[in-house]
């Protein structure tokens, strides 16, 4: 069933001179088992947009339904939704607090009414999910290095089982291998759970060669909201948003003005390389 | 989830209150809660509620804006009404039970409910005109003389305006961590005491380490622009009083004397 978000609108400080529109009109349907990418500039409404879809914020205006129930509604059970629609939020490694990994982990699992024993195989489950090595089960999180503090932090929403995987800016402040290892964790977390998974990011190549759809964000609106390789066709309008296409498409749009008939779409290296040998032919060499 | 707290915080806009030097704001501040307590009659605080009112048209900062601010407070104002109240001695005029409210404990409570609204009011009418920099530009230039008898003036100083400066970070912090928490099923909502204590826990341990972090980062930040406390250090913006500021000192000197003339005769 998954979420539809029925034209929401939100401000931040409403009814001061600060007043912000966060999100201005947003409509667009979640379902299950997708993997979608959600882009856009810094200040463009993405966090806030994610914010509303498990219960942190309430929309100004508009409605989101969960499985068709209203989740402004008063019957609804928001813990639920919580436990359902698991957010990880930017910097996740500064809420840690426990003693050690596993008790951080288990923290969701057990506000969940679990018992010790379930809580604790939910979280070991979880922390295999997100490769952390065993030994630092019952280390202190606070001595871990930042991609190890962060896999620890995923793997606490992750252990409360939710349907839908929200993470926002997983790879911030990461260096670049850092950042690989968090991304293939989390297209192996899809490949291998059954969940739904937002990524929210402001780098295309990020979320290029992973995700079945991007929706992109600007000025608080939704602009575009298609397949990457459509997406990525509007190369000029996306950079007007302070955004960038992935750097393969630039060399690809390249090699075509310099007359190889190659096609633009190609999302990552490998594919690129694969069009190319197709025309090889053309390149006399 | 803070949003509702604007107590005194700083309202960007354009005034003759947020052009004054903030010199004149904090002595004025001083001279107004002193006031209060000089004031003892109707006709007193009447004067004192004018004054204030006049202050608050010249700020151009929404009433509206303001009163929110005074929401936070409403409880303790409430405490203190209700004791001064029930716990006054004095002539009986009603009572139920162990309860009984007297004269005197009426009129104090009155006093006391009025005295504490302007006292917050017109404290924050200076916080709410004044940025934090300003104000610790001011605390430094007005306690200069106490550097003759080795007071670190200047340290208190940078002391003061980095706690200030901190207030809304630390805010914004713990909405952030409390946020990722709930999303994670803490419940902060609690009416369970022991609950609620206990479910602090995973709000203090992050912001404390947060508060930590950010310190170490900013003493590094200042080291690496060689920073050496206050000797020999010039300001970007001096602090220079103006016609406007002369006449404001004076427009204080008159109300001060108002007041002590209505303690006097009334």
């Amino acid at each position: 069933m998954g979420i539809k978000i029925d034209d929401i609108c939100f401000e931040y400080e409403r009814g001061t001179a600060m007043q912000v529109t966060a999100l201005d009109h947003i409509s667009a349907e979640i379902p299950d088992n997708q993997f979608i990418g959600l882009i856009g500039h810094t200040g463009s409404g993405k966090s806030t947009l994610v914010q509303t879809l498990n219960g942190l914020l309430k929309p100004t205006s508009g409605h989101i339904y969960y499985n068709g129930e209203d989740i402004s509604g008063e019957k609804f059970d928001k813990k639920k939704l919580r436990a359902d629609v698991g957010l990880v939020f930017q910097y996740p490694e500064h809420q840690l607090f426990e003693i050690d990994v596993l008790t951080d982990v288990m923290f969701g699992p057990k506000n969940l009414g679990l018992s010790d024993a379930e809580a604790k195989k939910r979280a070991l489950e979880a922390l295999e999910s997100v490769h952390m090595p065993e030994k630092y089960y019952k280390s202190s999180p606070f001595d871990l290095s930042g991609g190890q503090k962060r896999r620890a932090a995923i793997a606490g929403v992750l252990a409360m089982r939710p349907k839908i995987l929200i993470l926002d800016e997983p790879t911030a402040g990461l260096d670049p291998k850092g950042r690989d290892g968090i991304l293939g964790m989390i297209s192996d977390m899809k490949k291998n759970l059954n969940m739904t998974i937002i990524l929210v990011s402001h780098s295309m190549d990020d979320v290029a060669r992973y995700v079945d759809r991007i929706m992109v964000m600007g000025g608080g609106k939704l602009l575009y909201d298609d397949e990457p390789v459509k997406v990525f066709r509007h190369v000029q309008e996306l950079e007007n948003l302070g955004l960038a296409a992935p750097q393969i498409t630039y060399i690809m749009k390249l090699l075509k003005e310099k007359g190889l008939d190659v096609s633009t779409d190609a999302l990552t290296v490998e594919q690129a390389a694969a069009e190319i040998m197709a025309h090889r032919r053309e390149l006399h060499v | 989830m803070f949003d509702t707290i604007t107590l005194g915080q700083y309202y960007q806009t354009d005034s003759l209150l947020h052009r004054l030097d903030p010199r004149v704001k904090l002595v004025g501040t001083f001279v107004y809660l002193i006031s209060l307590f000089v004031v003892d009659s109707f006709v007193g605080y009447i004067a004192a509620a004018l004054f204030l009112a006049a202050m608050i048209m010249l700020s151009n900062v929404p009433f509206r804006y303001i009163v929110r601010g005074m929401k936070t407070i409403v409880f303790l104002l409430l405490i203190t009404v209700v004791f001064n109240l029930f716990l006054t001695p004095g002539e009986v005029i009603w009572h139920a039970g162990i309860f009984k409210i007297t004269r005197e404990g009426l009129t104090f409570a009155i006093k006391m409910a009025v005295r504490l609204s302007l006292l917050i009011l017109g404290s924050s009418i200076m916080t709410l005109t004044t940025t934090p920099t300003q104000l610790t530009d001011a605390l430094e230039s007005l306690l200069r003389p106490l550097k003759k008898v080795h007071v670190p003036v200047h340290e208190i100083a940078m002391m003061m305006s980095i706690a200030l400066r901190f207030i809304p970070i630390l805010m914004e912090e713990t909405d952030k961590i409390m946020k990722a928490q709930i999303a994670r099923g803490a419940d902060f909502e609690s009416k369970n005491i022991v609950k609620k204590i206990k479910s602090m826990v995973p709000l203090l341990v992050p912001l404390f380490i947060s508060a930590f972090r950010r310190a170490n980062d900013l003493a590094m930040a200042m080291e690496a622009r060689c920073y050496r406390g206050g000797e020999g250090r010039t300001k970007m913006k001096p602090l220079v009083y103006h016609g406007r500021d002369r006449v404001a000192y004076m427009v204080l000197l008159a109300f001060f004397a108002i007041c002590i003339l209505t303690r006097i005769f009334f």
